[in-house]
């Protein structure tokens, strides 16, 4: 380089001036073809193993993954079993939520290796496990949205995130599915994958598909990504998702569905423009195919659906029914080809679909209609507990639509077998009855009084409404009053609402 | 709610041993459901069927529906058990199968009659339907219908019959005699005329089909096997809009005539004939029992 015409140090401000000095020397170049970088592999290390060694991870850190994979999940078992092998001690595992494929993690818990939970959900042997006692510190259940805004504000500070990823290129550029070709394994958005990528001291991505740099779209940028390790089972294909979510044929069910499109035409929240989320579940999921014939009918559209996205919410943004599509989760292997193809299907990190600290996506919903395992008489609603006391479900994003959207439906039906699913008193309280708007059953629709507005609206439109206490009476008159549930005393769980304030506890079932 | 005279559009088979369906049969909106201890019953059920109709009868609440059972052929020795059981509960209507002959219901009402008696209940409270199924049947349809103040209706049932008649079931022809033999018998006899099954429950624009040609012959209703026939066949049923609007000025021009004490009904300078008037307001009952959405009373 010719001499400088000029004195670094002279130069007026520069103090002041955002620079890192003197310019030297340009870095040495690599030019290597763009073919041949891909073989030096950037971000890739060879082995699991490695990866963790190289981030930093030790005793008492907080570990997580996400939960797009769902009960085809195998990376959870493999990173934990790993970390046993390593000897690992005392981890905090923070996953968006568990299924019944992570009974294994019970011999980890066992084992020390695991002693704090943070989940959405949890089912199966796991979940009967916590119940009776397995863990000492309780488990702490979160919503999609008070998870998702408690890892983007650092409240739930995470050492290394392990994320699963059904693409990913050498630099970390990582996504749910591959635009590069057709076969490899699919899950759709990575939303609640994103902010752990994005706030975890160290990121992990853990792929079976390591595709050409740059692996666009994608889902989270290569700037979160510290390391790529490539895995030849990352899942099983069929427990991710499969085909198309049906609609139920279940008679029932379909009355419930169509009763509840009813309802929320006839609280005046189906209009040109309007906004909806559809929980999963069959009566939840059905309420679709009778809005959308009633959209059909008067030629109406929906702005845009949120959420958990199913294939029929694709299906009708496909035929022009829903002009956009905000995806945080999707649901079944049609809703992830969507996903693929359709440029204004998005997707959405968790905290954009569901934070309580701001305008969060949900706040935009006109309805939703939402599950609910039973509720009670002062409409709170448990998704969390079965009948049995034990935990079998996940919080999901219960809480966080109910409390933003316009009209909250909650579909359940009056009893399931011998249970009665509207009681004076739920188990657990997942969602606070203050904001839990309607109760459709097969037998009766109830409105919460804090709305007295919408109860006339559907008494003018002719639905029969009823009271919650009556719904109640008459689940006790079919089935009888059962027992009450015997519990211990030790606190197995923790249940945080969606601004992760405790809202109620799960105690350890007593079996004696 | 027992009545003699009420719609009978679709009438629900609910079989006897399926407690969840027995459960929940009412939601549905049929006007009828009809809990069945015979076909759908296996030799093997027969008495758990039985004490769970009877407990459903006895316990749970079904607001207004009308509740039918059809019980067991008389003859089979099952048919008196079932009576026992379900008279005693409170059945609102007994459908009798395989009835060929006025003597089959008149046999059946002293059974009932008896029961009724014994248990204290008012002897002629029970409603009973008959269920026509065999050539015989079909043939005596008239004595059949006129053979006790309880019938409510006769209805065709059509799997025996067609097997009976040495064919099997395809567009509906093979149905028509037996068809219009039972509606005009159920005419004759002031009751209700109600179609047999459609099975093929995948099948809507079939079943669409069947209804609306029983409809057009003149019948009540229909039996149905499955809830989601119950819509599409109360659909129609529903009289249309312009059908509704000719009757309302029908019978608004009969009302005007009577209250001018004038003989002669006229509109838009027609002469309107009675039997005009008479399907008017029926047309307008059905449209309004058929339109009531109630909150029933839990």
């Amino acid at each position: 380089m010719a001499e400088k015409s000029f004195d670094f140090a002279k130069i007026p401000h520069i103090g002041e001036i955002a620079c890192n000095g003197e310019f030297k020397a340009a870095k040495a170049r690599n030019t290597a073809t763009f073919e041949e970088k891909f073989d030096q592999k950037n971000k890739v290390v060879e082995s699991l193993e490695k990866a963790i060694r190289l981030s930093g991870l030790k005793d008492g850190d907080t570990i997580s993954f996400h939960h797009h994979f769902r009960n085809g999940d195998h990376i959870i078992n493999q990173v934990v079993a790993k970390l046993a092998e390593m000897g690992f001690k005392n981890l905090t595992l923070a996953s968006s939520s568990l299924a019944a494929v992570h009974a294994p993690l019970i011999e980890y818990i066992e084992q020390g290796v695991i002693t704090h939970i943070e989940t959405s959900g949890m089912r199966g042997e796991l979940a009967e496990q916590i119940s009776r006692g397995l863990m000492d510190f309780p488990v702490v259940f979160r919503s999609h949205g008070g998870r998702g805004e408690a890892v983007a504000s650092g409240e739930l500070h995470i050492n290394v995130a392990f994320l699963g990823a059904p693409s990913c290129d050498p630099f970390g550029n990582a996504n749910g599915y591959s635009r590069d070709d057709d076969e490899s394994i699919m899950c759709g958005s990575l939303g609640y994958a994103r902010p752990d990528a994005h706030m975890a001291d160290t990121t992990i991505i853990i792929t079976n598909n390591l595709v050409k740099f740059p692996n666009t779209p994608c889902a989270i940028p290569e700037s979160d990504v510290d390391y790529v390790v490539v895995m030849d089972d990352i899942g099983d294909p069929k427990g991710i998702m499969s085909g198309a979510t049906r609609y139920t044929k279940n008679p029932k069910e379909l009355i419930i569905a169509k009763t509840a499109a009813e309802v929320v035409k006839a609280a005046g929240y189906v209009y040109d423009g309007f906004s909806m989320q559809m929980g999963s579940g069959g009566a939840s999921l059905a309420t679709a195919r009778y809005l959308r014939q009633m959209m059909i009918d008067e030629g109406i559209k929906c702005r845009f659906a949120l959420g958990g996205i199913t294939g029929q919410i694709t299906a009708m943004h496909e035929e022009g029914l829903i002009e956009k599509i905000l995806d945080v989760q999707s649901f079944d292997l049609d809703a992830a080809k969507s996903l693929k193809k359709n440029h204004f299907h998005q997707q959405i990190d968790a905290p954009t679909y569901a934070s309580y600290r701001r305008e969060s996506a949900v706040n935009q919903l006109d309805f939703v209609i939402l599950s609910a395992l039973e509720v009670d008489t002062d409409f709170n609603v448990n998704v969390l507990t079965g009948s049995d006391g034990v935990i079998r479900g996940a919080i999901g994003g219960h809480p966080d639509t109910a409390e933003g959207a316009a009209l909250s439906v909650i579909v359940c039906p009056l009893t399931r077998g011998r249970i009665p699913c509207v009681v004076p008193k739920v188990n657990t309280i997942v969602t606070p009855g203050s904001v839990v708007d309607v109760v459709i059953t097969d037998q009766g629709v109830a409105v919460n009084p804090n709305r007295p507005e919408v109860a006339e609206k559907l008494v003018a439109a002719g639905i029969p409404v009823v009271s919650i206490e009556s719904l109640a009476e008459r689940a006790e008159h079919i089935v009888g009053k059962p027992d009450p549930i015997k519990f211990k005393d030790k606190i197995v769980a923790v249940v945080m609402y969606r601004d992760n304030t405790v809202i109620d506890v799960v105690r350890q079932i007593d079996e004696d | 709610m027992r009545e003699k005279k009420r719609l009978r559009r679709s009438m629900m088979f609910v079989p006897g041993n399926n407690p969840g369906m027995i459960r929940d049969c009412h939601i549905y909106g049929s006007d009828s459901v009809m809990f069945d201890l015979e076909d759908s019953v296996s030799i093997m059920e027969k008495d758990a069927a039985r004490f769970l109709v009877y407990q459903a009868l006895h316990d749970l609440k079904y607001g207004k529906k009308e509740l039918v059972v059809r019980i067991n052929d008389l003859n089979s020795g099952l048919g008196i058990k079932d009576l026992e059981a379900i008279v005693r509960a409170g059945v609102h209507v007994v459908r009798l199968p395989k009835t060929d002959s006025a003597q089959d219901v008149i046999d059946c009402e002293k059974e009932i009659a008896r029961i009724e008696s014994e248990a204290g209940i008012p002897v002629g409270t029970t409603l009973m339907m008959a269920a026509i199924e065999s050539a015989n049947g079909v043939l005596n349809a008239r004595e059949i219908a006129h053979a006790s103040d309880r019938l409510i209706g006769i209805a065709l049932g059509a799997e025996d019959y067609v097997t009976d008649l040495k064919t099997t079931r395809s567009d509906g022809i093979e149905l028509l005699f037996a068809r219009c033999m039972i509606l005009n018998a159920a005419r004759s006899a002031g009751i209700d005329a109600l179609d047999t099954v459609y099975s093929d429950v995948n099948n809507e624009e079939g079943f669409i089909a069947e209804a609306t040609l029983i409809k057009k012959l003149g019948f009540d209703g229909k039996s149905v096997i499955n809830p989601r026939q119950i819509e599409p066949l109360h659909k129609v049923f529903m009289p249309s809009e312009k059908d509704l609007n000719k009757a309302k000025a029908v019978m608004g021009a009969y009302e005007e005539a009577m209250a001018k004490g004038s003989g002669v009904v006229a509109l838009n300078g027609k002469m309107i004939d009675k039997p005009v008037v008479i399907r008017a307001q029926r047309l307008l009952e059905l449209n309004e029992l058929a339109g009531v959405r109630e909150v029933e009373e839990i």
